[in-house]
């Protein structure tokens, strides 16, 4: 290394040389791909190049060494990490979504009616939901229709109430 | 491309690596940044009036002591988080040993004093623009430091651009002193540091998007 910083290209090619499988197996065991180790490992070599001033030689070389080779692998992981998420533009259209008003209301909704008896909740959900006619509805749920418009009725009366409660 | 090839084209012409070339660098960087923030104190602030006898007094000294001995230590723990692999941790201890001193001398200073006079010796006059003033004439130096730093290799940007914001502001509070003539060790201890460490946080988010290699 010495000889390499006073600009020996003899000896800094054998050290690099040298270097490149130790590199290797350094990045091979923290990653288990090929291809990445092997991208890191001329990434590191590069580095080495290009900040082989900042090697003190009364300091150890591994260290120094180590220490470009970890500062690599962890800009490397880094980079990994944020490649695995979502795209922003997609990330935001997710976060937009959660934020309005709609969905909001519309978790309320299905919280109140999740609390409504079984045959009750399907009444609403048909009617004042999904916007049937009170006749589709009663076919649908084999009621006649004063039947379904009763139900209905009285759910929503247990609906206002749950609200009136909550609000109390 | 294939490793062994890159390793021939890095070997291809390689010149001597230009060690003392870095080191000149940072040095001529935050040797011109300090130039510039004592310039800056000449031109904005000026020396205070009364500094014939005040240079006398203890209080002076401590002022521009405390920041200077804290640069120096800040320096050399600058120097080591620039490299890659160098152990740090000897002069981030060492930082310790100024802050004690200021604090031992503002306690004295504190136990002694009359407590009416305890309000004037923490706040001063001047408590609200000093630290905003250190940070101010820590503009140069920070960006001189900066400079110098390019180059070199942090592995912990964060932490090496804290560094250098602490010995920015250092430098920069040991300059201010020449002008600022408040007489409390209890000021000095809370201001001074305050404003040095404002720089350093803004070092520490400096280092992160400019130190980076």
């Amino acid at each position: 290394m010495l000889a390499s910083l006073a600009g020996d290209a003899v000896s800094y090619r054998t050290l690099l040389a040298q270097l490149a499988p130790h590199l290797r197996g350094f990045f091979l065991r923290r990653l288990g791909n090929g291809a990445d180790a092997e991208d890191l490992v001329q990434e590191t070599l590069i580095a080495i190049h290009a900040k082989r001033a900042t090697y003190d030689p009364s300091l150890p070389f591994t260290a120094w060494l180590h220490a470009i080779a970890r500062y690599k692998l962890i800009d490397h992981l880094r980079r990994a990490r944020i490649r695995r998420t979502l795209p922003l533009e997609e990330a935001d259209a997710v976060f937009a979504e959660e934020r309005t008003e709609a969905a909001i209301a519309r978790r309320d909704v299905e919280v109140l009616l999740a609390q409504l008896p079984e045959a009750k909740r399907a009444l609403v959900r048909r009617t004042k939901i999904e916007g049937l006619s009170t006749a589709e509805a009663a076919r649908q749920s084999g009621l006649s229709e004063s039947g379904v418009k009763v139900g209905v009725h009285r759910a929503l009366k247990a609906l206002s109430q749950m609200i009136g409660d909550k609000r109390r | 491309m294939k490793t062994d090839a890159l390793i021939d084209r890095l070997a291809e012409g390689v010149e001597p690596a230009g060690m003392q070339a870095l080191r000149r660098r940072l040095l001529n960087g935050l040797g011109a940044g300090a130039a510039a923030a004592f310039v800056l104190m000449l031109v904005l602030l000026g020396v205070r009036h009364d500094l014939p006898q005040a240079a006398g007094t203890a209080i002076y000294w401590s002022k521009i002591l405390y920041p200077l001995l804290f640069a120096v230590i800040g320096f050399a723990m600058l120097l080591r988080l620039a490299r890659p692999g160098a152990d740090a941790r000897l002069p981030m201890a060492l930082e310790i040993v100024p802050v004690a001193a200021i604090s031992a001398f503002a306690w004295m200073q504190w136990a002694s004093a009359p407590e009416a006079e305890h309000y004037a010796l923490l706040m001063g006059r001047t408590w609200l623009v000093c630290p905003w003033l250190i940070v101010l004439l820590a503009v140069p130096v920070f960006a001189g430091t900066f400079w110098g730093l390019r180059g070199f290799a942090p592995t912990r940007p964060g932490l090496a651009g804290f560094a250098a914001g602490l010995f920015a502001g250092a430098v920069s509070a040991s300059i201010y002193a020449l002008h600022c003539n408040e007489g409390g060790a209890p000021f000095v201890a809370l201001w001074y540091s305050l404003g040095i460490v404002i720089v350093g946080l803004a070092g520490a988010l400096a280092g992160r998007l400019l130190l980076r290699w």
